[in-house]
């Protein structure tokens, strides 16, 4: 009852599977389940009606031809809406250009996730576009606000400013830009307070700030676990102060996040970025196309390829990949793997870009944090180079001088050697996959 | 809260309605006037109304499916006598679950909650306004800040426990949460404090660190005091879609949770996701937040919620 869109849409298209021709009716029936799926997902009502409508025209109008089955063709066709939808084509990119400082203003309601989304832009604006960022707190109302972006700032190495006590935002505005010449930063990122977008008088400070600063962007930074409310977030944001992007936070969790499209609808506005976690590092650029695909059930592939090439070195890629097709993975390997995990991002982020693994039984029990992984490699340095190559031979005695020497228990050990015989177990299934087109090979490239 | 500050949180519902003037579709009163005949059109327009208040379109189906069975039954022919049937079918779904909180039932120890729910709900803000509702009935009251993860969580609780008057209980940033609610607890119980409050990481549910790290906080406060936690409560944000039903459903298989506070009702979200969690888990709804301010906490009633739910400005 409660499955994702993409479950929902693989079924809507399974019992499309395996037809002749597509119908009239199949194309009415088809679409009736997107509809539910994407009501079900948080697509506002109207952004849906409108969806369906110009997606059946282009079903209807549409031959089937001998190249794409019935269901391929109904895939394309929705596919191909929700990325034009949601911006496809379009460019995204920030606009910094102008003279220094260049202002760039983040908005939003309470909750939705600015400071940290603040932190992260800084952190993206430093290490991708060679910026001089300079985080700026303008929310005198919420306790400890100002406290959170220093943090984030400290924790990034990123330069904040610090408002005197009493100080308004306006008179933030006003002092910082001169703060910001004499320092040497290119780039304000103005964190303003969360507030409601029917509060018109935080709104009609918004409105004041944007017209003393001038921002080269005002992006609305919205919750992408949001319902139907997000037209009515967007619309009241957009009319007060005209936003110029959007910003999708919290897309780590299960959330069908329909909101995008919603928001996308009634601003038109791009969405620039997404949130993938909370370490300051889990941000993307936003790929309409991707998240299509994702929405579909046909994987983040290429975001998961990206992350990929950026963590691993080539060569022990190609050098993994042949051990995976020979099956010769060893405990040395696995903990190389977790080392690289650790740069990745979270295992469960990377293992849900890959379509179909999430299914796979066994994985959920399997998730490393930090502290784990600092264990882990302890415990495979205390091993032998006999031990590591052939695990089977450690018995009990060997895994109490192991446990002892890595300064953990035998449980620990115990715990390792399961989890190591688990991912070459899942590995070995990854590898039989591999011939329909999710290949070891991924992380190669 | 008696039945008397009905009226105050309904007024204040109301006005943020009237704010949003022209935001909001159309409400039911205009379609529902009286003399229109009951046609499939207006039962589309319900749908909307009942969808774009997040009641969810499995929730909306159960419902109309209902009304269409009770007009037929009593051979409705007037639109205008479909609100009162379709507000009476909500108020139902939701009556049975509205249940203030109460903190009797600790026996001598004092009462232990436990606030959770994911990022930015609003975790912080209703247990600053839970303390100073009981601390202003003269309890005393002890905010323990297990949210030791997230930058400044600590500060900001500690600002609005001070201005409840509670005493502080916190440890550093990444120290070990349990340990926090562990000398809460003891703080309390050693200087016959009435309440504990402890503020919890606010995490998506599909971390399993996270629903690891609270089971371990409740299993420590129950070794501590039999019993405790006597109420956990989950903090929803009231403009969450369809996944505020994931959440509590996840929450709920993993720690029991006995009370559920709506946040940020004071905006143009309705909540109406609630209507599916009552109906799917039955978890007690204590609390509506309705507003920043300290005093912006009421008991919830479902008979106003649901006021809200179909009213529109007027």
């Amino acid at each position: 009852m409660f499955e994702t869109l993409t479950e929902r849409l693989d079924q809507v298209f399974k019992k499309l599977k395996g037809r002749g021709k597509l119908t009239e009716k199949d194309i009415k029936d088809a679409l009736r389940e997107v509809r539910l799926a994407l009501l079900e997902a948080d697509v506002n009502y109207t952004v849906v009606k409108d969806f369906i409508a110009r997606a059946e025209e282009k079903a209807a109008g549409q031959e089937v031809t001998k190249s794409l089955t019935p269901a391929q063709l109904v895939i394309k066709i929705v596919h191909q809406e929700l990325i034009t939808l949601m911006g496809g084509g379009e460019n995204n990119s920030l606009k910094l250009s102008g003279p220094s400082p260049i202002p760039i203003m983040l908005v939003g309601l309470q909750g939705s996730g600015k400071t940290t989304t603040a932190g992260k832009l800084a952190g993206y604006l430093r290490d991708n576009k060679k910026r001089r960022p300079y985080l700026v707190p303008a929310d005198p109302y919420r306790p400890a606000a100002i406290e959170q972006l220093k943090k984030l700032g400290e924790s990034l190495g990123i330069d904040c400013y610090t408002p005197a006590s009493g100080e308004d935002p306006l008179q933030t505005v006003a002092k910082v830009r001169e703060q910001a010449r004499e320092k040497d930063f290119d780039t304000l990122i103005f964190d303003t307070a969360g507030r409601l977008h029917i509060d018109e008088e935080l709104m009609e400070e918004l409105r004041a700030i944007k017209e003393l600063m001038n921002p080269q962007e005002i992006l609305l930074v919205a919750d992408a676990m949001t319902g139907q409310d997000a037209v009515n977030v967007a619309k009241g944001f957009n009319d007060a102060v005209g936003i110029t992007g959007i910003i999708l936070t919290k897309l780590d969790g299960d959330a069908r996040g329909g909101a995008a499209l919603s928001i996308k609808a009634v601003t038109q506005r791009p969405i620039k970025f997404v949130g993938i976690g909370e370490k300051l590092d889990a941000w993307e650029v936003f790929h309409p196309d991707r998240m299509a695909s994702r929405i579909l059930g046909m994987g983040d592939v290429l975001s998961l390829i990206e992350k990929t090439q950026a963590a691993f070195d080539e060569r022990q890629a190609e050098a993994l990949e042949k051990k995976l097709r020979k099956d010769e993975f060893t405990l040395e390997d696995f903990r190389d793997q977790l080392l690289q995990i650790k740069k990745m991002g979270s295992l469960e982020d990377i293992l849900g870009m890959i379509p179909g693994l999430g299914k796979l039984k066994g994985i959920k029990a399997f998730r490393p944090d930090e502290g784990q992984l600092v264990r882990l490699e302890a415990i495979v340095d205390s091993m032998t180079a006999t031990e590591r190559r052939i695990p089977r031979i450690i018995n009990g005695s060997r895994r109490l001088r192991i446990a002892k020497g890595s300064g953990t228990t035998v449980q620990d050990v115990n715990r390792l050697l399961k989890q190591f015989s688990m991912t070459k177990k899942m590995l070995k299934q990854f590898n039989k996959r591999g011939g329909k087109g999710i290949s070891p090979a991924m992380f190669a490239h | 809260m008696g039945k008397g500050d009905k009226g105050g949180i309904f007024q204040r519902l109301r006005r943020g309605l009237t704010k949003t003037q022209g935001l909001l579709i159309g409400g039911v009163d205009d379609l529902l006037r009286p003399g229109r005949g009951m046609d499939e059109a207006l039962y589309q327009e319900l749908e909307e109304v009942l969808i774009v208040a997040d009641v969810g379109a499995e929730a909306t189906r159960r419902l109309l499916e209902g009304i269409r069975r009770e007009t037929k039954k009593q051979g409705m022919t007037d639109a205008h006598d479909i609100l009162p049937l379709l507000r009476r079918e909500v108020s139902e779904i939701l009556r049975p679950y509205e249940a203030p909180l109460s903190i009797k039932g600790a026996g001598d120890g004092p009462f232990v909650v436990m606030v959770i729910g994911v990022n930015g709900v609003g975790k912080t803000t209703t247990i600053g306004k839970l303390a100073y509702r009981f601390t202003s009935q003269g309890k005393k009251v002890v905010v323990g800040a297990a949210d030791t993860f997230r930058a400044a969580a600590i500060e900001q609780l500690e600002i609005w426990s001070d201005r409840a008057g509670a005493h502080f209980v916190k440890h550093g940033s990444g120290a070990d949460p349990s340990a926090v609610a562990f000398d809460a607890v003891k703080a309390a119980q050693a200087k016959q404090y009435d309440l504990v409050f402890i503020d919890t990481a606010g995490r998506l549910h599909t971390k399993e660190n996270l629903m690891e790290e609270l089971k371990r906080i409740k299993r420590i406060v129950g070794r501590e005091l039999p019993h405790a936690p006597h109420e956990i409560l989950l903090v929803l944000d009231a403009t969450t879609g369809q996944n505020a039903i994931v959440q509590a459903r996840t929450f709920h298989q993993a720690l029991g949770v006995t009370g559920i506070a709506l946040a940020k009702l004071d905006g143009t979200a309705k909540g109406g996701i609630i209507v599916a969690i009552a109906q799917e888990l039955g978890i007690p709804l204590r609390l509506v937040g309705v507003g920043e301010g300290i005093e912006d906490l009421q008991d919830f009633f479902a008979e106003v919620f649901v006021d809200a739910l179909f009213s529109r400005a007027s």
